[in-house]
């Protein structure tokens, strides 16, 4: 047993120095430990605080590991049916357009099954947020291959590895946004670092300014791990990330606007 | 202000029916026979008028997930499609019902199965009334028989999604889309500026968030839940039962008949008549809920009955459920995009019940 | 009173909005119409027909097999609706490109002219009209100032300018229809 006998005396209003922020609920979160989702909830939460949007926002969740977004975050939200999260969120932005209006996918939810509403809302220019999360895996349902899987990266439907000519190769989604003119803003990123926490902070709070100019669709894409899925450490995970995601779906803006 | 007359298509009718009572938002995709309804739409480009969302998606799919969102915002949205896209709609109109979310789907019926025929056929009665997509749940659905139906029904489909938080389908098919009748429009309704206080329309500090969603993983919840939806459900059988007689009262046979058929038959009706065989008509209305009650009294007083559709049979067994084996009750319908004729019901009458 | 009419022939020879014509100008006349066009990828060159009912009462079945008039304008038509004319009803038809005539002798038989009509007036597209002045010599259901106030009401406004020589064309429909005979 660790002995938390002076544990009371530490927590002081003085000692204060890292807080949940008030858009964030009381509610546990559902994620394995190390896992980015955590990270990248925190970010989300923390612009939609500090630019005053609790009352504009209208999220979207996907199915997938984050299937419960809207337990963990204190404003409006719906949830879509697997991949159709865009086109959920098309309809709510036309509808209240003075609304901030985003979605939250994983791999399989944006790049799979959900393909044709990706590109469809992107190719419109829906004035949305689409918030990407790729980490190479079906974490929810335990493991499976998904689009963005590595060529050769083992998951519970790929056990021998993925091997590209009867799977196919991963697919650089957020490559073809960024080909579409409905696209506005799109860049790929990570959570993995505070240096990477502070980038990615910094394009959401870009893409919030956008959406408020009626640019377009804006696509984040934040490459993370999957500890469990990946069956890793979380601190191998981080390392196996940066050796083998970021040479696939390199770190940086895909699509800049002229300013 | 008085009503306007017009000579429409039924698809037509939909479309305008939409803009004046105030729809916010038409997402759809093109299918024969209903293409009318959005290319009506896009021409009468509502948004500089009423302020009205007309979005063509990619597929049928994106377009019920439309139907989702903006319903989910708590306003009046609606799509429409014919058969093999109200297929595809299936997934999200069951996420719309375990989300109670009140909305219109226009299924301007062709026949099937698969790609089928671009004519018109009544054999999706089954994917309507009993669920269609996945889990335990009902549509409202309405069965227009006329142009005016179809735009009486827009209204009506409105105002019983939103008072009983379901989806709503207005079960028409290609005869009705397709053909011109005269049809008097009801003036322009506002559009509503406000939202039910369950829909999400961004968190203000004044209540807690909104959440639109068909999950619960608790199965204790769930089952809650799906009790709660059983008693809606009754609730509507209770109350919203609605159906139209031509000469039943001496009838000693029963046509039971909706949308398309119905019409035919009142013509057999009258054919019938017209040979010395006393034949009534019961047109439900409301295919869900059923006329249950009503058939059973009906059954009480007639020799036999007889369920004509175009299709193989479906509501005949709703029909049958209602007899409750009172009388005999034969299926007459001819499919694969073929209306039945007036002559043939009278036909099929004689054979089955009075002998040659 | 009920008229229950079929007309068929090429698609883009103004089947159907001949067909249009008749229904609005039944509106206009305080009648109940209704309009029911066979609907499908049929193009220019394949066969198009569509069923107006007019009527002084509500109108039951849209779809009927058995017409009071067949107004056929080609030879498959012809061969496919000849014999849906109720005894005693009125097959109005064009002999251009026709090689088998009407056989039935229970029905009267009219013919118009119109694509002959239309070329002499260097104007093919009022080919429909001719015929439909043709039938309301026959069947004067339909006042003629209703059905000019139809033809305003089916022709979107672009096509307003076009509105006399149709009128002219309803005329010489009324003048050129024979009748080729009579019903025994």
């Amino acid at each position: 047993m660790v002995e938390f006998s002076g544990i009371k005396e530490i927590i002081k209003p003085e000692n204060l120095v890292y807080k949940k922020t008030n858009i964030m609920t009381e509610n546990i979160l559902s994620y394995c430990p190390g896992c980015g989702h955590g990270t990248a909830h925190r970010i989300l939460a923390e612009i939609i605080d500090e630019e005053g949007l609790q009352s504009e926002a209208i999220g979207v969740s996907p199915v997938g590991c984050s299937v419960f977004l809207y337990y963990y975050l204190d404003i409006d939200w719906q949830e879509a049916a697997h991949g159709r999260a865009p086109a959920v969120a098309t309809a709510i932005k036309r509808l209240f357009p003075e609304k901030f209006v985003f979605t939250y996918q994983g791999d399989g939810d944006l790049a799979a099954i959900g393909t044709a509403e990706t590109i469809h809302a992107c190719n419109r220019g829906e004035n949305i947020l689409i918030i990407f999360i790729n980490n190479g895996i079906y974490g929810m349902t335990g493991g499976q291959m998904a689009p963005t899987t590595l060529p050769g990266m083992k998951s519970s439907t790929s056990p021998y590895g993925r091997d590209v000519k009867t799977m196919g190769y991963p697919l650089k989604m957020t490559d073809i946004v960024a080909s579409l003119p409905g696209s506005y803003y799109v860049t790929r990123q990570s959570v993995h670092t505070p240096a990477n926490v502070k980038k990615t902070k910094k394009a959401i709070r870009k893409a919030v300014n956008y959406q408020k100019l009626n640019k377009g669709t804006c696509l984040i894409e934040i490459v993370s791990n999957c500890p469990s899925g990946w069956k890793m450490t979380p601190v191998q995970s981080n390392k196996w990330m940066e050796e083998n995601m970021f040479p696939y779906y390199p770190l940086g803006d895909l699509k800049t606007p002229e300013e | 202000m008085e009503k306007e007359l017009r000579l429409m298509k039924g698809n037509e009718a939909v479309a305008e029916a939409a803009i004046r009572a105030g729809v916010d938002g038409y997402f759809g995709y093109p299918i024969t026979p209903q293409t009318e309804i959005i290319e009506y739409l896009m021409e009468a480009n509502p948004a500089g008028t009423t302020g009205m969302i007309v979005l063509q998606a990619e597929s049928e799919v994106a377009a019920i997930n439309m139907v989702y969102g903006g319903a989910g915002c708590g306003k009046k949205v609606m799509t429409s499609s014919s058969s093999p896209g109200i297929s595809l709609k299936q997934e999200g109109i069951s996420y719309i019902a375990g989300a109670e979310l009140p909305c219109l789907i226009v299924n301007v019926v062709r026949g099937g199965p698969g790609l089928g025929t671009i004519q018109p056929a009544q054999s999706d009665y089954f994917q309507s009334t009993k669920g269609g997509g996945h889990g335990d749940y009902h549509l409202i659905v309405l069965a227009p028989a006329s142009v005016q139906e179809m735009a009486d029904f827009v209204d009506l489909s409105f105002e019983l999604a939103f008072k009983y938080r379901n989806p709503v389908m207005m079960l028409s098919d290609g005869a009705i889309g397709q053909m011109m009748e005269k049809v008097y429009l009801k003036p322009h309704k506002e559009r509503s500026k406000t939202s039910p206080d369950w829909a999400t329309t961004g968190k203000p500090t004044t209540r807690e968030r909104n959440i639109i969603t068909s999950l619960d993983l608790d199965s204790n919840r769930q089952e809650l839940f799906n009790i709660k939806l059983l008693a809606k459900y009754d609730e509507i059988r209770e109350k919203e039962v609605r159906f139209e007689e031509f000469q039943c009262e001496d009838a000693e046979y029963l046509l039971v008949a909706y949308g398309t058929s119905a019409r035919v038959c009142q013509k057999s009706v009258q054919l019938a008549r017209e040979q010395g065989i006393k034949a009534g008509l019961l047109r439900p209305i409301t295919l869900f809920p059923f006329p249950t009650k009503r058939i059973n009294e009906l059954a009480g007083k007639v020799k036999g009955m007889l369920s004509v559709e175009m299709s193989a049979g479906q509501m005949i067994e709703d029909v049958l459920l209602s007899v409750n084996g009172k009388v005999p009750v034969y299926h007459f319908g001819r499919m694969g995009g073929i209306v039945t004729t007036p002559e043939e019901v009278v036909e099929s009458l004689k054979s089955k019940f009075i002998g040659g | 009173m009920t008229e229950e009419i079929i007309i068929a022939g090429f698609g883009g020879q103004g089947v159907l909005s001949m067909g249009k014509i008749m229904a609005y100008s039944g509106v206009i006349q305080d009648m109940e119409v209704s309009w029911m066009p066979s609907y499908g990828p049929e193009m220019r060159g394949g066969t198009a027909n569509v069923i107006v009912i007019i009527s002084s009462e509500r109108i039951s079945s849209p779809i009927i097999k058995h017409f009071d008039t067949a107004i056929i304008l080609n030879q498959q038509s012809l061969d496919k609706f000849e014999s849906s004319i109720k005894p005693g009803g009125i097959l109005i038809y064009d002999t251009n490109g026709i090689t088998r005539h009407p056989e039935r002798k229970d029905i009267t038989v009219y013919r118009v002219d119109a694509t002959e009509e239309a070329s002499k007036m260097n104007s093919p597209k009022i080919f429909n009209t001719i015929v439909l002045g043709g039938y309301l010599k026959v069947k004067p259901i339909i006042k003629l100032e209703n059905v000019i106030k139809g033809l305003k009401k089916s022709l979107p406004e672009r096509y307003h300018n076009l509105i006399p020589i149709n009128e002219k064309a309803l005329m010489r429909g009324k003048e050129i229809i024979t009748e080729v005979q009579r019903a025994i």
